[in-house]
């Protein structure tokens, strides 16, 4: 009998098949993990999270027979009080359940009519965002290329000895060695064992003498060319070198501007909400810093945590270019255009001063536009109940849009739609990436 | 006391005292139950390996089936997947053992089990499970347990580097097929059974090679001779007979004759074959390899107390855990088949009991072995003469049968009402125990399908018939999916009839053709 303590082995043996098995069902995945979104639980899924998918997807089958019709023969355990030729009515779910018919049914997993599979955070924003990307991200990485970081570029013949490359240093050693033709030590050992075993056995013959002779001479020329030769000569080293390289800047910044005034309703925040979350999460994955910063407006507007900007209502008129000032401002003061890539989020029900679109017309325009990644401009809409024209502010923006690639326009009415929206501003697009190129 | 008691574990004394357990504690407890498994048990096992693992580990064993290591493939990560949320949800503990079938005979030992547990997993896996392994017939005729790692690992290889050279999708492709067709991967009735696993890997790429290099393309360039006689009856009788038909072992003639296969994807499908040929013994010896081992180590352990090896704490600790494993819900709970471990601990036992204490009832029911006075030697006969149907046939006692309240039902389509024909009484009993009997026969799981024919001077249409039983056809979605994959494979029409197995009538017809043309 032996006794093996495997607890140490690797776990997580099973990682690639269940990979594989995700892989297999990704579009039962990908639906899941879209509902799971669209039901509003962006937050925790940004946390990964688990989701469900209807077991036919990953479905094996095989030829098994089915009990359908015709008669057949149970035993079962348990009887209290039937005796011979008592009727029993048929219990719900037909003439597919008990004996060994629930056997047949499926396969391993028994009744499982589901599987759930734990995502991580990365998988699950993977399969979320599947078939997005950054508009024009490439463009302006190119542009920004403030930070750089040492790369790996080649040897040279000085540096610090934390980089010195043990392998290549000893390799021209040996090539310097063996082209020298220093002798090994063993040679060495060996002709002074013998000349100490000559000297021991007195007395010598004349060939012994001789060979004595011949001996020490040798063992001379031994140790001069190895005192000559060094092991290790300086010209052998070799240290690995760096570079500084130029890295384009993966620092982004997210304005989310809202209309708080009197006119939006709860749902319609919410509404905007969800869409400041799933940019937030979408933003997040594809950069390593990522600041948001909360602009709310009414009638006047002001940077706000992400707490009050959520819950605490304000009510008012509305005057949409105030917010854009405190969005430029905060842009000069903290996030400068090369350094940064900035995005902005503005959710409003449409509503702004008369006298205040042509003013937040030319601020978009000349003001924000120019410095941003890209501007997604949301106009939630009310329970549909009233039917009304495209607002003021609307039709503002869609002419400015049309002349700017990089705002895009979306009404969103209910929160199904929001992913929908998000996707189709988001959804990769080549050919007009080459061309804007 | 318990320094006393400590000072006495070193001989014959307490093996151990708490549920804490270390490698000492394990081997002696292995110890002192290998005297008793052996001296009084007479069992005779494989030499065993004991491996610790944790929880985690536990959940990747299940994954394979107990299986150590095996291929890549999707569907053992989705049992993983299902097996670690029902863990995760409570829904299951975790088996506290599991052990595989091989030479040295590998079992687990999680590492949350207490001492007790750890010895009564010895008991019941390295020497209850281990020694039906080794002696039980069927086991003996259809596994070589000594090459069965070995085996895996060539498997897990050869798939690794198929995957290397023909991509991923190509293999899956084959390996989905094959699987669908795993319960049509066996010799059932031919004589052919037992494989030598290791001359296997050796041979394996040499007569791939000589395939490859006597494959010959051109043949299956030959138009097709519309304007030829039609062969005669006796020249079909020829080429079924060369083909070996009727072919009950769909993946073995799929691995020999499908003329479309390269000969990776026919080494394949053979290792499919060959590792569920494994496992074909199982699920017909399931009752019996639990009741034996649930027997074996029910004795040990209430021979260790006996003896003064356990303490009482310790045996009532193993007395609860057996009583969790063998309870057998009713009908009520809503249980539609019999515990193995409940009915196998309950069979075992009432043999026993007929042999040294009979009644007057047993020895009118099962004569031969009435009162022989040898329970011992009855039950290690029976373990390795029988699988679960004989066994049942032939051992289900009256007693047993009311002890688990034992009805039948007969359920009629036509009617609107299950009927009670029989119960557990004098008239009953020779029908119920006919039943379940009947629910352990091999051929209620497996459907029963043979190739018939193949038309190979025509079209190569490859014939299938499914004889069903008792108006049971072949659940539909999952025989099309099985049905087109087997034409994948075959590269060919493949038309399957299921007919009714007395009058021959055909009750349906399907057929399918390859998706990947020329």
């Amino acid at each position: 009998m032996e006794i093996i303590d495997r607890r140490s082995n690797p776990h997580g043996k099973h990682l690639e098949n269940r990979r594989r098995a995700l892989t297999r069902a990704r579009d039962a995945v990908q639906r899941a993990v879209r509902d799971a979104v669209a039901n509003g639980k962006i937050r925790e899924a940004g946390q990964g999270s688990a989701v469900s998918i209807p077991a036919d997807a990953l479905h094996e089958p095989s030829f098994h027979r089915i009990f359908t019709s015709g008669s057949r023969n149970i035993v079962l355990s348990g009887n209290h009080e039937f005796s011979r030729g008592d009727k029993i009515r048929r219990p719900p779910g037909g003439s597919g359940k008990g004996g060994s018919g629930g056997g047949n049914a499926s396969d391993e997993g028994g009744g499982e009519d589901s599987y759930r599979f734990l995502l991580s955070r990365d998988e699950f924003l993977d399969l979320f965002f599947g078939d997005l990307e950054l508009p024009d991200l490439v463009k302006r990485e190119i542009a920004t290329t403030e930070v750089t970081a040492p790369s790996r570029a080649g040897l040279s013949n000085d540096g610090s000895p934390s980089q010195l490359d043990l392998g290549r240093t000893m390799r021209y050693s040996m090539a310097r060695r063996i082209g020298l033709g220093r002798p090994k030590p063993e040679e060495l050992i060996e002709i002074e064992a013998r000349i100490a075993a000559l000297e021991e056995s007195r007395p010598l013959s004349a060939a012994d003498v001789d060979e004595l002779e011949v001996l020490r001479e040798r063992r001379s020329v031994l140790r001069q060319r190895l005192n000559r030769i060094p092991w290790v000569d300086p010209v052998d080293l070799r240290y690995r070198r760096f570079a500084q390289t130029p890295k384009p800047s993966t620092r982004a910044v997210m304005f989310c501007v809202m209309d708080v005034s009197g006119s939006m309703t709860e749902r319609m925040k919410d509404l905007a909400k969800q869409f400041f979350l799933l940019l937030h999460v979408f933003l997040e994955k594809r950069y390593k810093t990522l600041d948001v910063v909360f602009i709310r407006h009414a009638e006047t507007a002001e940077e706000v945590d992400e707490e009050t900007f959520f819950n605490d209502p304000r009510t008012g008129g509305t005057v949409v270019s105030t917010a854009l000032e405190e969005l430029l401002r905060v842009q000069k003061a903290r996030y400068l255009s090369q350094h940064w890539n900035i995005y902005v989020a503005q959710a409003s029900d449409g509503d702004n001063s008369t006298s205040d679109t042509p003013r937040t017309a030319e601020l978009l325009e000349s003001g924000v536009l120019p410095l941003v990644q890209y501007y997604a401009y949301i106009e939630v809409m009310g329970s549909g109940a009233i039917i009304r024209g495209d607002t003021d502010l609307w039709r503002t923006y869609r002419g400015i849009a049309a002349r700017n690639e990089h705002l895009a326009i979306r009404q969103v009415s209910d929160r199904k739609e929001i992913f929908p929206v998000f996707r189709e501003l988001f959804a990769r697009r080549p050919a007009t990436q080459g061309a804007g190129a | 006391m318990s320094g006393a008691m400590e000072k006495a574990t070193g001989g014959k004394g307490l093996l151990y005292q708490g549920a804490e357990w270390n490698f000492r504690i394990i081997r002696d407890c292995y110890d002192a139950i290998e005297e008793i498994a052996e001296k009084e048990l007479g069992l005779d096992v494989f030499p065993n390996r004991i491996e610790i693992i944790t929880s985690e580990q536990m959940l990747d064993v299940y994954t394979t089936s107990g299986m150590p290591l095996t291929y890549q493939h999707w569907s053992h990560g989705k049992r993983f997947v299902s097996h670690e949320n029902a863990y995760r949800r409570g829904l299951m503990g975790l088996a506290y053992e599991v052990v595989i079938n091989s030479n040295p005979c590998i079992s687990y030992l999680m590492e949350e089990n207490s001492a007790t547990m750890q010895a009564l997993v010895i008991a019941h896996a390295a020497f209850g499970h281990n020694h039906f392994f080794k002696n039980n017939r069927l086991f003996q005729e259809w596994t070589d347990p000594s090459q069965i790692l070995n085996y895996l690992e060539f498997a897990r290889g050869y798939i690794a580097r198929c995957e290397e050279a023909h991509g991923q999708e190509a293999v899956e492709r084959i390996l989905d097929a094959a699987h669908a067709l795993q319960n049509q991967g066996v010799h059932r009735h031919s004589g052919a059974r037992r494989i030598d696993l290791r001359a296997e890997q050796d041979r394996a790429r040499e007569r791939r090679a000589h395939e490859d290099r006597s494959y010959n393309d051109l043949w299956r360039t030959l138009p097709v001779s519309e304007g030829a006689a039609p062969p005669r009856e006796h020249e079909r009788d020829a080429l079924r007979r060369k083909f070996g038909l009727p072919e009950e072992n769909i993946l073995y003639f799929l691995e020999k004759h499908a003329p479309r296969l390269a000969a990776w994807e026919r080494e394949i499908i053979r290792i499919v074959r060959l590792i569920s040929q494994y496992f074909y013994p199982q699920p017909q010896l399931k009752l019996m390899n639990e009741g034996c081992a649930t027997w074996v180590h029910d004795r040990i352990m209430t021979r260790l107390h006996e003896l003064g090896r356990i303490d009482d704490a310790a045996f009532m600790e193993a007395i609860h855990s057996t009583t969790n494993v063998i309870t057998q819900p009713g009908y009520e709970q809503g249980s539609t088949s019999f515990n193995p471990y409940a009915l196998g601990f309950a069979m075992m036992k009432d043999i026993a009991r007929v042999c040294v204490d009979p009644t007057e009832e047993d020895r009118r029911w099962s004569p031969d072995i009435a009162g022989n006075g040898d329970p011992l030697g009855t039950l290690r006969h029976a373990w390795a003469e029988y699988r679960d149907e004989s066994f049942v046939l032939q051992f289900l006692s009256p007693r047993v049968m009311r002890e688990f309240r034992m009805f039948r039902l007969l359920d009629d389509t036509r009617e609107p009402y299950l009927l009670v024909d029989a119960i557990h009484d004098e008239h009953g009993y020779r029908d119920i125990r006919r039943t379940v009997a009947a629910s352990y026969d091999p051929s209620t799981f497996y459907a029963e399908l043979e190739i018939v024919d193949v038309d190979i001077l025509g079209d190569r249409t490859l014939r299938l018939e499914h004889r069903t039983r008792s108006g049971q056809l072949l659940a539909e979605d999952d025989m099309k999916l099985t049905l087109r994959g087997l034409a994948n494979l075959w590269g060919y029409r493949v038309v399957l009839d299921e007919i009714d197995a007395p009058s021959g009538k055909v009750l349906a017809s399907h057929e399918a053709n390859a998706s990947t043309g020329g």
